[in-house]
C-alpha cells in the first residue's frame, strides 16, 4: 500500500480544493508523494491516477517529463551543481568535481555509504553569487572548491554523528 | 560620463538592514496602503493608468503590459485568471528570486491591484520548482495577507473578493513560455500551445481569458497605481519606462542586481563603474544582455545606423559599452533587453566551449514538441560538445549555422528563436575564432580556466 503520512494525505486533500479542474493538482501531489516517499513509484503513479480520475498515463507522462520527478532513489543528501553559464565560467565544473571526489561517487548515482546523490542541474537563478548549490532545499553561493570541501566536511560529520544515535 | 544613481524602485527594500519579510514589517512601510486606495477607484481607470504608465513586461519579451490588459477577452462571461510568471529561469536572470524571497508582500500587492483592475477572481504563482523556500515564504505571506483582509472575500469591505494560490513547478524552463506553463498548470506536459488561436487573452487556462505576467511586472503595476501612469511614464526614457534591475553574472569585480532608471545607463557604465570592471588583468571579450537566449556582443565592435530621437531621426555610432539598457536600443543592434540577465564573459573565456555550454542547456529545455528544435537543439549540441571533447573541424562553424538557420521561425513557440540565437550570433561575432578553434585546442590549456562543458 502507499502509506502516506496523515499531513501528506491532508495536504493532498487540501491542494485539489485549489483548482476548478482536479487534474491541476498533479504536480503538487507529485511532490508531496516524492517529499514524503523519496521518490514516484509506480504505484504512486497509479494512487494520483485514481486520486484524480485520469490515466496512469496522464501522471506518468510528467514524471518523466519535469526533471526533479524521480524514480529511483537517490542518497540521503541531494547535492545539486548548477551547471549552466554564469556558473561554469566561475568554476562550476570544478565544484561539482570536488563533491564527486569527496564521496567517491559518479553523476547521479548514490554514493557507496548512500549518504549522497550529485547531480548537475541547469540554470538556479542565482547567477550573481556563482557557482552555486542546493543541497536539498537549501541554496549555497558563492561555492569554490574550498566550499564544496567544506560543505561536504559537514554532511560527513553529521551523517557520522546521526550513525552514532541509530 | 559618470554612471547616474541607482534608482531603487522594485528593490527599494532588498538589502534594507532590518526589512524583514513578514506582514508586520511590509505595513511599517506603508505597504498595502495603494491596494487600499485602489479598491475605491474604478476598476477601468487603475487599467487606463497602466496604459499611460508604458509598462513594458519585464519577463523577456517586452510587450506593452496595459495593451496585454486590453486584449482581455471580457465578453465571454467566463472567469478571468491571472498567472504570476515566477518561473524566473532564463540563465543570468536572478531579480525575482529576491522580491519572492526578501519582499513578497509587495508582489502580492501588485497581484491583488491588477487582478481588481481586471476583474480577476483567482490568481495562480506559478514559482519554479527551484525555489521551495520562497514558495513557502509566498504561502505564509499569502495567509497573512488573508487573515488582514487584503486577500480572500470582500477585500477591506469593498465587497471585492480574490484568492491567490501558489503553484510549483517541477525544473521545466519551457514553463516560462506562457502557453506552456498554462499547460502545466492544468496538470499535464508544457507544451507551448499554438498562437493564434490560443492567445492566452483568450483562450488561456481552462480556456478562459488569462493574462499571464512576470513578478517584477506586477511590482511595478503597485507603483503606478500609486505615483499614477503619466507620472511613472516620466521615469526612464520614451517607450522604456520605469526602471529596470539588471543582473549581472560572469566575470566582473561586482555581479549583483543594480536598478536603474530604463535607458539612462550604458553598457559601459554599468560594467566598468557600476560593477567595477574586468577581473585583475582580464579584459571583457562578449556579454549577452539579457538572458542566454539574447545574441552576444562582441566588445571592440561598433553599432551604427539611425534611430528615432522624438520625430527625428539621428545616426548613432557606438561602441558597446555606449549602449544604453533599454529594450530598444539593444534591439536596434542585433540583440534584447529579453529578461535583464546581462553575462559577462572575459579574454579567458573560449567562445566555442561557451556556446557548447549554452547549447546543452537548449538541448536539454527543448520540450521536444517541433522537430526543428528538438532536433536542432540536440545536434548543436552535439557538434560544439564534439568540437570541445572529440574531432574539431574549421567547417564546424558553418555546419552548426545551417542548422541553427532552420530552426527559428519554424516552432510552436519562441524556444526555436531563443536557442537558435545563441549559435547564430556567436559564429556572426566570433566566427574566426571557431574556424582557428581545432588549432588553437591543441595548445596546452591555461592554468585556473574552468571547463564549461
Amino acid at each position: 500500500m502507499m502509506n502516506l503520512r496523515p499531513e501528506t494525505l491532508r495536504k493532498i486533500d487540501e491542494v485539489v480544493t485549489h483548482y476548478p479542474v482536479k487534474r491541476s493538482a498533479a504536480l503538487p501531489i507529485l511532490h508531496l508523494v516524492q517529499e514524503d516517499q523519496g521518490l514516484v513509484s509506480n504505484e504512486a503513479v497509479e494512487w494520483i491516477a485514481a486520486r484524480l480520475e485520469l490515466q496512469p498515463i496522464n501522471v506518468y507522462e510528467l514524471v518523466t517529463f519535469y526533471p526533479m520527478f524521480r524514480q529511483k532513489p537517490i542518497g540521503r543528501r541531494h547535492i545539486k551543481v548548477c551547471r549552466t553559464l554564469s556558473c561554469a565560467i566561475m568554476g562550476g565544473y570544478r565544484t561539482c568535481s570536488e563533491f564527486q571526489r569527496q564521496f567517491g561517487t559518479g553523476l547521479g548515482e548514490v554514493s557507496s555509504d548512500g549518504e549522497v546523490t550529485v547531480e548537475f542541474v541547469e540554470c538556479l537563478a542565482s547567477c550573481g553569487t556563482a557557482p552555486v548549490v542546493m543541497i536539498d532545499d537549501a541554496l549555497h553561493e558563492k561555492v569554490d572548491v574550498a566550499k564544496a570541501r567544506e560543505l561536504s566536511e559537514k554532511i560527513k560529520a553529521e551523517a557520522k554523528s546521526a550513525a552514532g544515535t541509530r | 560620463m559618470p554612471a547616474p544613481e541607482q534608482f531603487r524602485l522594485v528593490f527599494k527594500h532588498i538589502d534594507e538592514a532590518g526589512y524583514t519579510n513578514d506582514l508586520a514589517c511590509y505595513l511599517r512601510n506603508g505597504g498595502y496602503e495603494v491596494l487600499r486606495k485602489s479598491v475605491l477607484r474604478k476598476p477601468e481607470e487603475l487599467v487606463d493608468e497602466v496604459k499611460k504608465s508604458g509598462l513594458r513586461g519585464r519577463g523577456g519579451a517586452g510587450f506593452p503590459c496595459g495593451v496585454k490588459w486590453t486584449l482581455l477577452d471580457r465578453k465571454s462571461g467566463k472567469p478571468i485568471y491571472l498567472i504570476v510568471n515566477a518561473d524566473e529561469s532564463e540563465p543570468g536572470t536572478f531579480k525575482d528570486r529576491y522580491i519572492i524571497h526578501n519582499d513578497p508582500h509587495q508582489l502580492i500587492e501588485g497581484i491583488m491591484i491588477t487582478c481588481f483592475a481586471n476583474k480577476v477572481e483567482r490568481a495562480y504563482i506559478y514559482i519554479r520548482g527551484e525555489f521551495p523556500e520562497g514558495a513557502r515564504i509566498l504561502e505564509k505571506a499569502i495567509a497573512e495577507a488573508r487573515a488582514a483582509n487584503f486577500v480572500g472575500p470582500n477585500i477591506l469591505g469593498s465587497g471585492y473578493g480574490c484568492e491567490i494560490y501558489v503553484h510549483r513547478g517541477a525544473g521545466a524552463y519551457i514553463c516560462g513560455e506562457e502557453t506552456g506553463l498554462i499547460e502545466s498548470l492544468e496538470g499535464k506536459r508544457p507544451y507551448p500551445r499554438i498562437k493564434p488561436p490560443y492567445f492566452p487573452a483568450v483562450l488561456g487556462l481552462y480556456q478562459c481569458p488569462t493574462i499571464v505576467n512576470n513578478v517584477e511586472t506586477l511590482c511595478h503595476v503597485k507603483h503606478i497605481a500609486e505615483r499614477g501612469g503619466e507620472a511613472f511614464s516620466k521615469i526612464g526614457t520614451p517607450n522604456n519606462t520605469g526602471t529596470r534591475i539588471l543582473c549581472v553574472s560572469g566575470h566582473v569585480q561586482r555581479p549583483g542586481y543594480y536598478e536603474f532608471e530604463v535607458g539612462k545607463i550604458t553598457m559601459g557604465q554599468l560594467l566598468n563603474e557600476v560593477c567595477g570592471g574586468p577581473l585583475p588583468g582580464r579584459k571583457f571579450k562578449a556579454v549577452i544582455p539579457g538572458g542566454s537566449s539574447a545574441k552576444v556582443l562582441r566588445f571592440g565592435e561598433r553599432y551604427k545606423g539611425k534611430r528615432k530621437v522624438g520625430a527625428e531621426m539621428i545616426d548613432y555610432d557606438w561602441a558597446l559599452e555606449d549602449i544604453p539598457m533599454d529594450f530598444d536600443s539593444l534591439q536596434m543592434i542585433g540583440s534584447m533587453g529579453g529578461s535583464g540577465g546581462v553575462i559577462v564573459m572575459d579574454d579567458s573565456v573560449s567562445m566555442v566551449e561557451a556556446l557548447a555550454n549554452i547549447n546543452a542547456f537548449y538541448s536539454h529545455e527543448s520540450c521536444g514538441q517541433c522537430t526543428p528544435c528538438r532536433e536542432g537543439s540536440l545536434w548543436m549540441k552535439k557538434i560544439t560538445g564534439r568540437m570541445v571533447h572529440g574531432d574539431a573541424r574549421p567547417e564546424d562553424g558553418a555546419l552548426l549555422k545551417s542548422v541553427a538557420d532552420q530552426i527559428a521561425g519554424r516552432t510552436i513557440c519562441a524556444f526555436g528563436e531563443a536557442c537558435a540565437w545563441p549559435t547564430q550570433s556567436f559564429i556572426a561575432k566570433f566566427g574566426d575564432e571557431f574556424k582557428a578553434y581545432p588549432e588553437a585546442k591543441k595548445a596546452p590549456r591555461a592554468d585556473g580556466v574552468p571547463e564549461l562543458v
